[in-house]
């Protein structure tokens, strides 16, 4: 055996605890779950006849099929809203607050990041509710003479996403402007462009690669997740997460959580396959 | 338009700490609801909530988990790391993609299958299970930072050691350790925080002994009221101090 050889046969022996850790808790139980989405439950009993009747139930199943739709608006809106929230602020941390404490503004603006994300979302219910600090501010100075239902509305599904969201976009799009040389914009100006079309034609594209970056994470973050919209959206309306838990919970149906489970990671490969030629995964 | 920047900056910090300030506030609320008017400050639910035996062994049982699913994450990581980062394998971009993996996955998914495989195979949901859940979502996040810290004037000082007559595990925790210590210590005190708070992997795959998060979810269903405010401003009080060891430590010190 050459040294080279040997060398590499060693390395790769470093990687085999990891590769086996992830194959057996991350593949295998992946592929069991593939495998139990085509089965279905007969009484209590799980019944493995390898056929999609799962599936066709999910796509024709009203109660089913509305929770891709209520996901998919829900994170949807929940993304753009984020994208469109964060980057001003991002933008005004890396151009306007003096460069020494920019560090400090970017601590603050992600610092209730570091709060539990149950306590979060239960944070927001609290500042929601019919009783809570908005509703009796509002009516206190008078914008409003009674509450009005935002807790158990998607309302409050959304707000509390987007106040999750908001922190992660504004780290991401800030790391990606403060790349940018201010030249970028100098040169702009220089050539003649007024600060909408610098904006719009220069500093944009130049932070899409950040803006992508956390609108993926977000998108794959906010449709898998099952606590903020059972805590803030009650049962009204179900998301993907939530009819999974569901199906888990009344009828131990793990055949039928198994094929949401496999239909939410394909809506989330191809929104990666969508994005992935902005994605630097690398930089994150 | 710089007024607006600073207002439009104002605006948004508010909708930031919000909720984290009525969270904070209300922990000190007197009677049994935490909502307005404010008619405290009291410690009685910070004193409730230290005195609950089953909180107290919740939040021990958190960090134990937290603990040694970051070390295993990290140990597991930095050897994969270290072996794709050092020679170019065939089908190393392929080894790649399976170890960041579950990153793109959602933590129910992951849990669900999990909980799938466990109960074909008659093992039962305990801290145990938690913990394998926590290593899987943990393991891509410590491989992909200590992956990208890895450079080549690494490579030259770990053939100078080898040179010079060090095993491969000497090398390891001699010599590329120490290079890498910010990385690993990033790598280590974010999976510490990312299982401290992880709630659903928790829920389904523990039974009788449950973690933090899970007894605080247990909480809520009973109601609002000012002890889980409490708790969960301890929690986070242990986030943020945990956050200024590792600004004063890790990126005080790669900064020098």
């Amino acid at each position: 055996m050459t040294m080279e050889q040997q060398e590499r046969r060693r390395s790769f022996g470093f990687a085999v605890p990891a590769l086996i850790w992830t194959c057996a808790f991350f593949v295998v139980p992946f592929l069991v779950m593939l495998v139990l989405s085509l089965a279905h439950l007969e009484g209590r009993q799980i019944v493995q006849d390898f056929d999609l009747g799962n599936y066709v139930k999910i796509f024709t199943e009203p109660s089913l099929f509305k929770g891709i739709v209520v996901s998919l608006e829900i994170t949807v809106t929940v993304t753009i809203l984020s994208v469109l929230l964060a980057w001003p602020l991002a933008w005004i941390i890396a151009t306007q607050v003096p460069e020494r404490y920019q560090r400090l503004a970017i601590m603050l603006a992600v610092l209730p990041f570091w709060t539990s994300y149950v306590v979060r979302s239960y944070a927001w219910a609290l500042v929601l509710g019919q009783n809570g600090v908005l509703m009796q501010g509002l009516i206190g100075i008078g914008i409003l003479d009674e509450p009005i239902q935002i807790m158990a509305t998607r309302a409050a599904t959304v707000i509390g996403f987007v106040h999750f969201f908001v922190m992660l976009l504004t780290l991401t799009i800030y790391s990606n402007l403060i790349q940018l040389s201010p030249n970028y914009a100098r040169a702009a100006a220089d050539l003649g462009a007024n600060g909408w079309n610098t904006f719009r034609l220069v500093i944009l594209p130049l932070t899409l690669p950040g803006i992508m970056t956390g609108a993926f994470l977000t998108f794959v973050l906010c449709i898998g997740d099952y606590i903020t919209p059972q805590i803030l959206g009650g049962n009204n309306e179900l998301s993907m997460p939530q009819l999974i838990m569901l199906q888990l919970g009344r009828r131990g149906d793990f055949p039928m959580a198994s094929a949401l489970s496999v239909v939410l990671m394909v809506i989330v490969t191809l929104a990666y396959a969508a994005s992935a030629r902005w994605l630097k995964m690398e930089r994150v | 338009m710089r007024m607006l920047g600073w207002l439009y900056m104002a605006a948004i910090f508010v909708f930031i700490f919000l909720p984290v300030i009525v969270l904070v506030l209300f922990s000190f609320q007197d009677s049994r609801l935490p909502v307005p008017p404010f008619d405290g400050p009291t410690l009685k639910w910070y004193g409730q909530v230290l005195a609950d035996r089953g909180m107290m062994e919740a939040l021990r049982n958190s960090l134990a988990v937290a603990i040694i699913s970051a070390a295993v994450a990290l140990l597991l990581g930095f050897f994969a790391a270290q072996g794709l980062a050092r020679v170019k394998l065939p089908g190393s971009i392929l080894m790649r993609g399976l170890l960041i993996a579950p990153m793109t996955v959602s933590y129910l998914i992951i849990a669900l299958g999990l909980l799938t495989v466990f109960n074909n195979l008659g093992f039962r949901p305990s801290l145990w299970t938690t913990g394998i859940g926590h290593v899987v979502i943990n393991l891509p996040l410590c491989f992909a930072i200590l992956f990208a810290a890895m450079g080549d004037h690494q490579k030259n000082a770990e053939r100078a050691a080898r040179d010079l007559g060090a095993s491969d595990l000497q090398v390891l925790f001699l010599v590329t350790a120490p290079m890498l210590k910010p990385a690993l210590l990033a790598a280590f005190f974010l999976s510490v925080t990312f299982s401290w708070d992880e709630f659903i992997i928790a829920f389904l795959l523990t039974r009788f002994d449950v973690t933090l998060p899970v007894e605080i979810w247990s909480m809520l269903r009973s109601g609002l009221s000012p002890a889980t405010n409490a708790i969960g401003s301890l929690v986070f009080l242990v986030s943020i101090v945990i956050l200024i060891l590792l600004e004063l430590t890790v990126f005080r010190k790669s900064k020098t």
